[in-house]
This record gives C-alpha cells, structure tokens and sequence, in this order.
C-alpha cells in the first residue's frame, strides 16, 4: 500500500532545469520523518480510528484502544439526546447549508445554537464560526486594526498567532503566565493607542491555567480590552462551566471570550461571547465569518442540545477533575516527570526525554492499547516533546487504573522510567 | 564610548546567554542563520532586550531585524522615540 504520509522523498524536483522545488524548504521535516520511521516505528501523526465505540474507546489496527487524547472533556459525542437531535436536523433540514452565514446559510438551528451560548455564559451576544480556529482567526484580525496592538503570551495557540498574522496590527509577546511582563508591555505602549491582550484559560501543551485575576486587572488598569480564549475549559472549570475568568472571579472584567463545540461540546465549530453593545456589527465585517460555509444543520443541532446539557453537568464534571487529580497523581507517584505540580485542568502532560523516546512511548502506550497525544516542536514550549493526556467524565475508575498500569509497563519496557 | 558603542556592548552580553553554541558574534552575525535560533529563543532574547533598555519592540519590527547591527540601531531608534 503507498502512503502519501510516509513515501515522500528528499529532493527530487519535478521535470524542468529551471523549476525550483518549492517543496525543498520541508526537506529537513522530511529527513526527520524518515530517520524517525525508518526504526519501524508506527508513525503517531497517521493513526486511523476505525471505529469508535463510545467517547472513550475505538478500534486502532484492529485492537481495543483507550482514548487518553481527545479533548473529548463531558463525553458529549455518545449522548443519546444529542445524537438524536442530529439525525432529526439532518432530516428536516438537509446534510449541509451550502452557504455564508450572511446570505443563505443562517438556519433556525444556528439561532438556536447562538441562543443556548448566550443562556450559557449569561452574555448578550454570540457569534457562531465554523471551526474554533476561524474564531480566533477572525475575531483577533478584525477587532485589531493597523495602528492597534495585540499583547499576547509567548505559549499562545496557533490559530491566535494566526490571527495575528492575519491582520495588521502591532503583535507585542510576553513570556508565559508573566503577570509582570504582561504590565511592563502595557506600560511602554502608547496610552491613547487601542490594546487587546489575548490570554488562554488553560494552555493546552502543559494544561496550566493562567492567573487571570492578575492578568485582567493590570490590562484593564492599562485601558486595554481583554479577550480569553476558554476552549480547554468549557462545561467543567468555573461554577456554571464558563471557565477559568469565571473561577478566578473575573469573568464580568473580559471583553470577549472565544470558546470551541469540538471539546467539551462534543462536534465541530467556533464561537465568541461578548457583552459589548456593538458586538454584532462583527457579522458584516470578520471576513472568517462571512467568506465560508455555515455548519451544517445536524452540528449546530447536537451542539445546542450539548450545550443545553452542559448546564446541569454537575456530577460528571466532579467525576472529571476526580479522574484528572487520580491519573496525574498516579503518573506522579510512578515516577513521570509532568507538566505541572498539581493538576489544574483535564489535561496531563508527561514530559519526554527527547523525540525518539516520546515517539517509542508512544507506540508502546498504543501496544498497550492506550491512545494519547505526541506532542513536539514548535507546538510546544521550550522545544519539549510531551505525551498529552486529556481525561473524559465518562472515563471509569477503572479505566484510569488501567491506563496507571498501561503507563507503567511501557515505561519500564521503553526505558522512560 | 558613544552611545552606540555601550548598546553594542549591551546587546553583545545579552547575546551570549542565548549563544548556546558558541558562535563568534560581530556586528554582522545573523540571529536566526548564524546563531541558529529558533523562533522562541528568539522571543526570548528579544524579551531580554526590551526589559534591558525598557523599550517596545514589537514582534512585527523583530521580524525585519536580523542581524547584530541592524538590533543596534533599532534599539537606538527606539529610545529616541521615547
């Protein structure tokens, strides 16, 4: 069988003297790629589920596999109600809505879903995007104009990074969860020049939380405008499940929060939440939202009912952050080197000596019949390789037992413990 | 020494912290090509930098600095524009 993911080649310019390669600037990925699965080595960025039996198990190569790496928080895709308002969407309203959100892809559905986001976060306006990352893409590059500054920290995701790129504004960093850093930047901008300061309620390689409290008053006291992206929060941090600004008390001080449906939710699309007054003009003017399809009818379906769901999740987010404080406590207790001191979120990153060992723990952990992520360069900090786990509320006592002893056995088999 | 001079010899101290590989720095040294840094060792020094003379450098203007000299003169514009 060819696979396009492992026969590429070094080299080779396609027929011509004259034509360059415009591939050959990935030819050190590449080399890497090869050298890696040249040891027989599975590689990690080409695994195929081929069936999933509930949020927490699927078929991987024929065997019963674990799922540690799905960001699948309240193990929402399973939900009897919510599937059941998906197929009944896809009855009555079709398989897709073949257009923008401004001319003739806004269904009753995507009203709906917008006003079970409002009901969720107590907020006045919601704005549906079709994927999280076009929110952040297009609420970042529309809200920040050329003569704006956008403050943002050094560990930020790709898709507020691209954001950025996207616009034209002045970017400033700060290092990582630096409360002083962040107001030293503030302080040498220009006092009467527009700021929005761009912070993450759990940042997703490490799971750490950000101290927003100190965050959102030294960028207020700076006359900036706060945006905070809760996608690794949603339905279990803060006591509605509206995330870290609502655990820390500070959620009525942030201007905009961008959150995800393909977490907690449970399918696929983006949103931001604000109570800014002018808030819907962002319909006619985000070019991330106005040049794209709308999410098709049966996704803006299970996502309301998800969400609806959410607010009464009670029982199984204690069960979550029980499961959480369990695995991190047992990985701790084996031995791993992990990305923070206590658990501060639902997922535990496991810290890997260098790429091959992380990519030989991670096989063996699939051998063992455990699925998590392999996390490296330049998605991570510090040029870390990291095995990330992201627990479920549906995720059993003993599930987290087994996945302690999965742990241990591939780490004493690869030579990580 | 000018003032030019004591930026110089400033950045050229923060410089070797970050010089992990040891490479003889002049004026004329690339960040990224002749000290091999990546993008966040790159954020790093620049934050340095920005604390070291309490100036903004935004990631925007960072991107069209990329050699010793041209830091030097950037910093320099920088605190003039104070």
């Amino acid at each position: 069988m060819t696979d396009p993911g492992i026969e590429m080649e070094v080299g080779g310019a396609p027929d011509g003297p004259a034509a360059r390669d415009l591939f050959s600037k990935f030819d050190p990925l590449i080399e890497q790629r090869r050298a890696l699965l040249s040891t027989g080595l599975t590689d990690p960025f080409n695994l195929t589920m081929e069936r999933v039996e509930s949020p927490t198990v699927a078929i991987c190569n024929g065997r019963r596999t674990i799922l540690l790496g799905t960001y699948n928080y309240m193990g929402m895709t399973f939900d009897p109600e919510v599937i059941a308002a998906g197929k009944q969407a896809l009855d009555e309203f079709g398989s897709g809505t073949t257009g923008s959100r401004v001319l003739n892809g806004t269904y009753q559905g995507h009203r709906e879903v917008e006003a079970a986001l409002r009901e969720f976060y107590a907020m006045d306006h919601a704005m549906v995007f079709s994927t999280g990352y076009q929110a952040n893409l297009g609420i970042i590059s529309t809200l920040a104009g050329k003569d704006d500054y956008i403050i943002l920290d050094t560990d930020s995701h790709a898709s507020i990074y691209d954001g950025c790129a996207l616009g034209n504004a002045q970017i400033v960093a700060f290092r990582h969860n630096d409360v002083e850093a962040l107001e030293k930047r503030l302080k040498r901008l220009p006092p009467d020049a527009g700021k929005l300061v761009v912070l993450e309620g759990v940042y997703s390689m490490l799971g750490d939380t950000a101290p927003l409290t100190e965050m959102v008053a030294v960028s207020k006291a700076a006359g900036a405008m706060v945006l905070v992206d809760e996608a690794h929060s949603m339905g279990f941090i803060g006591e509605h499940g509206r995330g870290v600004a609502e655990a820390q008390g500070v959620i009525d001080d942030v201007d905009f929060i961008i959150g995800t449906f393909s977490k907690s939710v449970g399918t696929v699309g983006g949103f931001c939440v604000s109570n800014h007054p002018k808030f819907e003009i962002l319909r006619l003017v985000c070019r991330p939202y106005v040049f794209t399809a709308s999410l098709p009818p049966s996704v803006v379906a299970t996502a309301a009912t998800s969400i609806r769901k959410l607010m009464h999740g009670g029982n199984k987010r204690a069960h979550l952050l029980e499961n959480s404080r369990r695995l991190h406590g047992g990985l701790k207790q084996l031995g791993f080197t992990l990305g923070t001191d206590e658990p501060q979120s639902a997922i535990i990153a496991v810290t890997m000596p260098d790429l091959e060992r992380g990519a030989a723990m991670w096989e063996a952990l699939l051998h063992e019949g455990l699925y998590v992520n392999l996390a490296r360069p330049p998605a991570t900090p510090q040029g870390m390789t990291l095995l990330r786990c992201s627990l479920c509320a549906e995720h059993t006592s003993e599930q987290v037992g087994e996945i302690l002893g999965m742990f241990e056995a591939a780490g004493k088999r690869t030579g990580v413990l | 020494m000018t003032d030019r001079d004591e930026r110089l010899q400033t950045i050229l101290r923060l410089i070797t912290e970050f010089n992990k590989k040891g490479v003889e720095v002049t004026e004329a040294t690339r960040f990224a090509q002749d000290l091999e840094w990546d993008s966040l060792t790159v954020m790093d020094f620049v934050a340095a930098v920005e604390d070291e003379f309490d100036v903004l450098i935004t990631m925007n203007r960072a991107a069209e600095i990329e050699t010793v000299e041209q830091l030097v003169d950037a910093v320099g514009e920088l605190q003039g524009s104070k």
